[in-house]
């Protein structure tokens, strides 16, 4: 499977980024080199929808603690939305929805 | 058919018989030929310099435009046969790379090995199975002399040797702490904080601590965002997800963890596990936890080390079953 990535710069320094397939060892590279230098732009604002994100494993998750820490760095944020059920049980039991900003009002299907 | 040498003569010969007859004996003789000199190591611009040499001898009377083409060609085949010898020197070198990764992963077992310890009272089972050759799982039974069993399930994230390396850095981190500061609770909370100063931005440890008390049966535990495992209350014969929410240890300096307890009975049962287990997969299709717990149901009347290979090998034998993480499981059963 594979990971399909689409950037939007709906104004200056505020990206949406559209996520669609899985996140896995394979493909985690590939989103770590497309979210990082959105994450070192400094006071940018970055939401990742995960609306068709079928499957993570934990490496995804290894990908996003990294993206938080490099926007902590740069003053910008960090949000998560559209997760689906599967992939958002893994950011509850890992403590990881504590630290980082998941909009559950925006639900992810099936 | 002579056996071939890798000399201009031979070639000659060879191609003057391909020239002639066009028959396959020779082409097949060509492949051999190119095959042998791989072998010696000849490059590809040291081949068409004999097939030049060759042709010019059987061919006095060669066009200059013919002629200045083979040379043109040669100076083009010189970039291939560079890119040749890089990928044999590449070849050779994973060869080493390869065996030297088998020596560590050997080391890491020996490094880590924990002996499942004999303990009265309770029933122990424990079987950890690498995806790949360095195992990112990690478990680990402390028992001291005051009456304590500790027990450590983890997870390193981020795969591969980095990870099996920061496994050891876990395992003597904890070996190396004074037993005042065993509780769950603390353990994790210093664990934490070695793995954060130490590892990279993208890697974190997923952990379970038990502490268990064989004078008062009472488990004391903490969870770094593990798999959560399940508990068996024998006296209402119902399986109950273990709970215990933490932060993954390596992400933030200063977390803190709650600490939970369970008062064992009788015939209870602790099941803990890695996320391997449930992120198995059979073709496209996840397993789901409650069909884990199910396979588990069915073997766990038996001993603690039996069942727990028995749930292995269950999976194993399912088609088309692929194991993409490491896989542990431990049963702790309560039969006093």
């Amino acid at each position: 499977m594979n990971l399909d990535i689409k950037i939007e710069e709906e104004k200056d320094l505020t990206y949406e980024v559209f996520l669609a397939g899985e996140i896995d060892a394979y493909t985690a590279p590939k989103l770590k080199d497309a979210l990082m230098p959105l994450a070192e732009k400094d006071n940018a604002s970055i939401t990742v929808d995960l609306n068709r994100v079928n499957y993570m494993d934990s490496t995804g998750l290894g990908v996003f603690i990294s993206i938080l820490k490099a926007t902590k760095e740069h003053n910008s944020d960090l949000k998560l939305v559209s997760l689906q059920d599967r992939v958002k049980r893994l950011f509850e039991i890992t403590g990881l929805d504590s630290i980082i900003l998941i909009d559950s009002t925006v639900q992810g299907g099936n | 058919m002579k056996p071939l040498k890798l000399d201009v003569k031979s070639y000659q010969e060879l191609l003057k018989q391909y020239i002639v007859s066009e028959d396959e004996t020779s082409l097949y003789q060509a492949e051999q030929f190119s095959k042998m000199s791989m072998q010696q190591k000849i490059s590809p611009e040291e081949i068409i310099d004999v097939h030049i040499q060759a042709l010019k001898e059987l061919y006095p009377d060669l066009p200059a435009e013919i002629d200045a083409s083979l040379d043109f060609l040669m100076e083009t085949m010189i970039s291939y046969g560079l890119a040749y010898q890089e990928f044999q020197s590449l070849r050779e070198k994973q060869v080493e790379l390869q065996s030297e990764i088998s020596v560590a992963a050997s080391m890491q077992q020996s490094l880590l090995s924990t002996t499942k310890p004999n303990v009265k009272g309770i029933d122990i089972g424990a079987i950890s199975v690498p995806a790949n050759q360095m195992n990112g799982d990690y478990y680990h039974f402390v028992n001291d002399d005051a009456g304590y069993l500790g027990i450590a399930i983890a997870d390193v994230i981020g795969k591969g040797i980095p990870a099996a390396l920061a496994m050891s850095m876990i395992k003597y981190s904890m070996d190396s702490f004074r037993e005042t500061q065993r509780n769950p609770k603390t353990v994790l909370e210093n664990l934490n904080r070695v793995v954060e100063r130490n590892v990279d931005s993208s890697m974190f440890i997923t952990m379970y601590y038990g502490l268990f008390n064989l004078n008062t049966n009472l488990l004391q535990f903490s969870s770094a965002g593990h798999e959560p495992g399940f508990y068996y209350n024998a006296s209402k014969d119902e399986f109950f997800d273990i709970e215990g929410n933490g932060l993954v240890l390596g992400v933030m300096n200063n977390a803190s963890y709650e600490q939970y307890e369970i008062q064992m009975e009788k015939d209870d049962i602790v099941i803990l596990l890695t996320d391997g287990v449930t992120e198995c997969r059979i073709g496209d299709r996840f397993i789901e936890r409650e069909e884990i717990l199910e396979v588990i149901k069915e073997y766990i009347h038996l001993p603690a080390q039996e069942a727990v290979e028995s749930v292995y090998k269950y999976f194993e034998k399912l088609q088309d079953f692929h194991l993409r993480d490491d896989f542990t499981l431990i049963f702790l059963k309560k039969n006093v």
